[in-house]
């Protein structure tokens, strides 16, 4: 079967459309048109639809539930509260983060929008009658939203089931609303250090609460099959295989009588990670009824009471020699989060990975104490579009180079350059305890700095500053610089875990006898584009074209077990697995050909799409005769078929990097910011898809631009809160977005299959200070040193009018 | 986001469309565009047992210009009046203004009958009509009768249109001149943090008429005689516009929400009608 007119190598390598090919998503065809399938587009026959009670008060007690009006509502089914959930244990649930939580309202309300009653009913809009219909009664507890007020000895007690526990899964609590103190290097030689500094740099910086809202909500369906005992839970799942277990040890159903299913998912950031209670009470609610039971929130619900992210208040201190060098950083975090612990971190690092907080900056020590604290606020703390609290950890460091070159009166390129690690450098270890994988943080500076013609742009600016003060205009120009690090990947078993499930991943590939392939992996896109990347890596481990490649993920009855997609974990870890499980059908397929050709393994080498015979290029095997041979001859020694499976435990993280420059015209009379220029160079290490890559830039700085510039989730000091719809809550759409330019260097990772690094929450990571900094530095010659974001049209003004800028 | 039950009404005729809103009384409301009503419905703020539909209305379509009257149908969407020369000749403010109000998925639906009706002071219509010194048309059970826009509105969603009547028309006579639109909001679709609607006519150097009114900076749309009256006769000078300014703000009490303080909305404001005032003035 070789062909006839041999086809070049390029040729070859081109129909592969393997790595760095900027391949078209293959999942937009059923997206671009419609047709994609979504959880609340699952129905089953006979399906129920769930609504909940939620809580209007922040802190309450609940002294009485009346469903009678409810359930005698035509077409009700049934009205659950906790009480009815006590008998089976599931009142509460575990969160990931080692605390407890509230599946619905026992005894008293934490949060606006608690879940206190789940009301099923046989249609959707009988549901959300009947939820009017159950009365609760409340008696009004004081409210507290601000952390530091929290800790203040008379505070509320918030957590009265924590009576008496002074210590919980991450070590000692101090004060009834204190979870955590986690600390991170070492607190007396950084003292002393920052004590005999020549500079040090102090600020306050929040990273305020804001919440991924993707644009599908959280939602599931259940259905429990009565005859032969089978849950099945489709539903809205970052972690299928992850809810799997959970959904066993919570309702004790032996795990291979759960199949979780995933399907496509309308963006997850973080918000879909974690267990909630619609998720419990649907199942039980299935159990029940013996009849499909359907939960999907509205955008109000998933605003208010699902994961939220960030509510940092860190404080910064940084300390350097005159001329620039930083010699100590130290940072204290009160972390608010909530009224429940509900993080989805890896067990151990209840602050994730903020001690990446020493960035990519070379200090020789440093010291992080993160302080949990609980508030009257909704539960959650994820890594929106980001991994584990790194997003807040590079705003931090971003932020106090920015107030430390104002200290030193250098320029924040230079102090920047100064201090990076060098490549001579790396593997690195920091300060912290993290080993970096590779980098070249002076080269994509540098490479940054010229293509946006840096020098000129801070001349211009200095000139409309000269013009402002002369009164020709009313506008100014911030420069916002940022190079960031991330740390993505989880990761080492030995230290990463969830509920004490390695965060390893998996990926199984069975090639099919004419040459294509089918490959199941443990993670689940939910936008990034799975289907299309990992064929594109394992083209290029296999020699089978991309497009005769089917991905498949989120159903666990047939996916190996895996994790799951966030942190930027996917193509590091099951691309890793991907890559791994390529080379084990590779390894076999070497043996085929050997046997084919007749000659020893040894004597064969790999080329693109083939086993050729070294030094005699006219004989060869490609993958497809390999794979067909694999079911029909008996060779000696192998096993027919050609399948294999990884697992693959990561022996690092990986450490993508990149420098942005944002360029912003400030009109200081109204606080309008214009986004005049966006340049992103991202370096994740080996790139696979040179477009995907570019669209999940586009959508990471995005993201990024609506979290600087205006996105939040505030509280008023009754708990109310206050930006639970679109109209308040900022999400850019195409006419608010600005223009970025991309750019790259490539610097693969050492220790990953293929080099790769990951990408996806990168832009977010380093956008959010790119913009930021763009904000403070326009009003830097006027004396800012810290503003807290989110900067909208007010906040921005009030920067102008405290400097006395309005006259 | 699902409203309680309700039954819904589809009239093809004023008359029928009034006879229902006289059958059920305070339960039922009109409804045009729907944007406004809509999400209260599904929020469940607003309980509106019967709902009628007035799309089905002709008598309430369609955009006339005679002579130098301008008379529009309620149900006209703000996309029409967007699409429409002739109107855009008459009064450009109209277009200018509607391009400014939500996006152009809300703007294929939304009409100027439902902006102006509802007394929502964050809808950008209602200071363009006072602006404009336009009249409405309402219809009811006793035949019609014109209010002035000036004097239509009360307080937040409380006009002088009574329960039993729907506001069929908005008329207002073209005055030429140079006009301007000015709107600060955080995002495509959100309210005015400020806006003004500005109309200025010029003989020789000097302002020989103004009219300027304010969106979302009070309960109601605000229209400002005395910042008119402080631009009438001079040329438009830096400081007769500060003059101006100063008139509107004095008539302005706007209200703390999420788009800032009072301080920075009446500051924000000031810049707003300045600007208004100089491109009405570039275009006079």
């Amino acid at each position: 079967m070789n062909e006839l007119a041999p086809i070049s190598r390029e040729d070859r390598v081109e129909k592969l459309k393997g790595l760095g090919h900027s391949r078209k998503r293959v999942e937009d065809v059923r997206f671009t048109q419609g047709k994609g399938n979504y959880v609340d587009d699952l129905k089953l026959p006979s399906m129920l639809y769930g609504d909940f009670v939620r809580s209007p008060y922040a802190h309450a007690r609940v002294t009485s539930i009346d469903k009678s009006a409810a359930l005698a509502l035509p077409g009700v089914v049934a009205v659950l509260t906790a009480e009815d959930l006590a008998p089976l244990n599931l009142h509460w649930m575990p969160t990931l983060a080692g605390d407890k939580q509230m599946v619905l309202a026992d005894g008293k309300v934490l949060f606006q929008g608690q879940e206190v009653a789940f009301v099923v009913a046989n249609d959707r809009y009988v549901a959300a009658d009947a939820v009017d219909l159950v009365v609760v009664e409340y008696e009004e507890l004081p409210v507290v939203t601000d952390p530091f007020k929290a800790l203040e000895p008379d505070a509320p007690v918030l957590r009265e089931d924590l009576a008496g526990q002074t210590s919980g899964a991450h070590g000692e609590r101090r004060h009834h609303n204190h979870i955590f103190l986690w600390e991170v290097g070492d607190k007396q030689a950084t003292e002393e250090v920052i004590a005999s500094a020549e500079v040090v740099a102090e600020e306050m910086v929040y990273y305020h609460r804001t919440h991924p809202c993707p644009l599908e909500t959280c939602g599931c369906v259940a259905s429990m099959d009565a005859v032969n005992g089978k849950l099945t839970i489709h539903g809205t799942f970052q972690a299928p295989h992850v809810v799997r277990t959970v959904a066993s040890l919570l309702s004790g159903i032996e795990e291979h009588k759960i199949r979780v299913i995933s399907p496509d998912i309308g963006g997850g950031f973080g918000n879909k990670v974690g267990v909630y209670p619609g998720y419990v009470c649907a199942i039980v609610a299935s159990i029940v009824t013996g009849k499909p039971v359907k939960w999907i929130e509205d955008r109000m619900e998933n605003l208010t009471a699902t994961a939220f992210a960030r509510d940092y208040w860190m404080k910064g201190r940084i300390a350097a020699t005159k001329d620039g060098r930083i010699t100590a950083l130290s940072c204290h975090v009160t972390a608010d989060h909530g009224a429940f612990d509900a993080c989805a971190d890896p067990t151990k690092f209840p602050a994730g990975f903020f001690s990446i907080v020493t960035g990519s900056y070379d200090i020789p020590v440093a010291y992080v104490g993160v302080d949990g604290v609980y508030t009257n606020k909704a539960p959650g703390g994820v890594a929106y579009r980001c991994s584990f609290r790194v997003t807040e950890a590079a705003y931090l460091i971003e932020r106090m180079i920015e107030v430390l070159a104002i200290e030193l009166g250098m320029d924040a390129a230079e102090v920047r350059a100064k201090n990076f690690i060098r490549k001579d450098q790396f593997p690195y270890q920091s300060a912290l305890g993290w080993e970096y994988d590779s980098g070249d943080y002076h080269t994509a500076w540098n490479k940054a700095l010229k293509a946006v013609g840096y020098e000129d742009l801070r001349r211009e600016q200095a000139e409309r500053v000269e013009a402002f003060k002369r009164g020709e205009t009313r506008k100014l120009i911030g420069i916002g610089l940022t190079h960031f690090t991330e740390i993505v990947g989880a990761g080492p078993v030995k230290n990463c875990d969830i509920l004490g499930m390695g965060m390893f991943d998996s990926c199984e590939i069975r090639i099919h006898p004419t040459g294509s392939a089918i490959a199941r992996l443990g993670t689940i896109s939910q936008g990034q584009g799975h289907a299309t990347t990992f064929a594109q890596i394992l083209a290029s481990e296999i020699g089978l074209p991309a497009d005769s490649i089917t991905i498949e993920e989120g159903d666990t009855d047939t996916a190996p077990y895996g994790l799951g997609t966030y942190g930027s974990r996917s193509t590091p870890v099951a691309g890793a697995a991907t890559a791994m499980a390529g080379r084990k059908i590779r390894a076999k397929a070497q043996m085929i050909a050997a046997y084919l050709l007749e000659v020893h393994d040894g004597d064969l080498e790999w080329d693109v799409d083939r086993f050729v015979v070294k030094g005699a290029p006219e004989r060869f095997k490609t993958m497809a005769e390999i794979a067909y041979a694999s079911y029909n001859q008996a060779i000696p020694g192998l096993e027919p078929g050609l399948e294999a499976v990884s697992y693959y435990d990561p022996p690092n993280m990986t450490y993508p990097f990149g420098a942005y420059v944002c360029v912003m015209e400030i009109d200081v009379d109204t606080g309008v910011a214009d986004i005049r220029q966006f340049y992103a160079l991202d370096d994740c290490g080996t790139r696979i898809n040179p477009m995907i890559i570019e669209g999940q830039v586009h959508g990471g700085l995005t993201e990024a631009f609506a979290i600087a510039m205006g996105q939040e989730i505030a509280y008023d000091e009754i708990g109310n809160v206050k930006n639970a719809t679109l109209m308040d809550f900022f999400l850019p759409t195409a006419w608010e977005t600005p223009h970025y330019v991309t750019d790259f260097t490539e610097t693969p990772s050492p220790h990953h299959p293929i080099g790769a690094k990951g990408v996806g929450e990168s832009p977010n990571v380093g956008g959010v200070p790119a913009f930021s900094n763009a904000v403070h530095d326009a009003f830097r010659v006027f004396g800012l040193k810290q503003a807290h974001m989110p900067h909208d049209h007010w906040r921005i003004w009030k920067i102008a009018h405290d400097l006395g800028l309005h006259g | 986001m699902i409203p309680a039950a309700f039954e819904y009404h589809r009239p093809s005729d004023i008359a029928s469309a009034l006879a229902t809103l006289r059958e059920f009384g305070d339960e039922a409301r009109v409804v045009a565009g729907g944007h406004s009503l809509i999400p209260m419905m599904k929020l469940r703020m607003a309980s509106i047992g019967h709902l009628i539909d007035l799309q089905d209305i002709a008598d309430l379509k369609g955009i006339r210009i005679d002579g130098n009257t301008v008379r529009i149908g309620a149900m006209v969407t703000q996309q029409e009046l967007i699409d429409d020369a002739a109107l855009t000749r008459a009064a450009p403010l109209l277009r200018e203004t509607a391009l400014q109000i939500a996006d152009p998925q809300v703007r294929a639906v939304g009409t100027i009958g439902g902006n102006v009706a509802n007394g929502d002071p964050g809808n950008d219509m209602p200071a363009v009509m006072q602006c404009l010194d336009a009249t409405f048309t309402l219809t009811g059970p006793s035949g019609t009768r014109d209010v002035k826009a000036r004097d239509f509105y009360e307080a937040a969603y409380v006009t002088a249109r009574a329960d039993e009547e729907i506001l069929t028309a908005v008329s207002f006579t073209v005055s030429g001149g140079g006009h301007a639109y000015e709107k600060q909001k955080r995002k495509i679709g959100d309210y005015a943090t400020a806006a003004a609607a500005v109309m200025l006519q010029k003989d020789g150097t000097a302002c020989s008429a103004a009219s300027i009114a304010m969106t979302n900076l009070s309960d109601v749309p605000v229209w400002s005689k005395a910042a008119a009256d402080a631009l009438v006769g001079t040329a438009c000078n830096p400081a007769d516009i500060g003059s101006a300014v100063a008139a509107a703000l004095a008539d302005i009490s706007p209200t703390a929400d999420n788009r800032g303080p009072v301080e920075f909305k009446r500051h924000v404001a000031g810049v707003i009608i300045r600007r208004a005032i100089e491109r009405a003035w570039s275009r006079a």
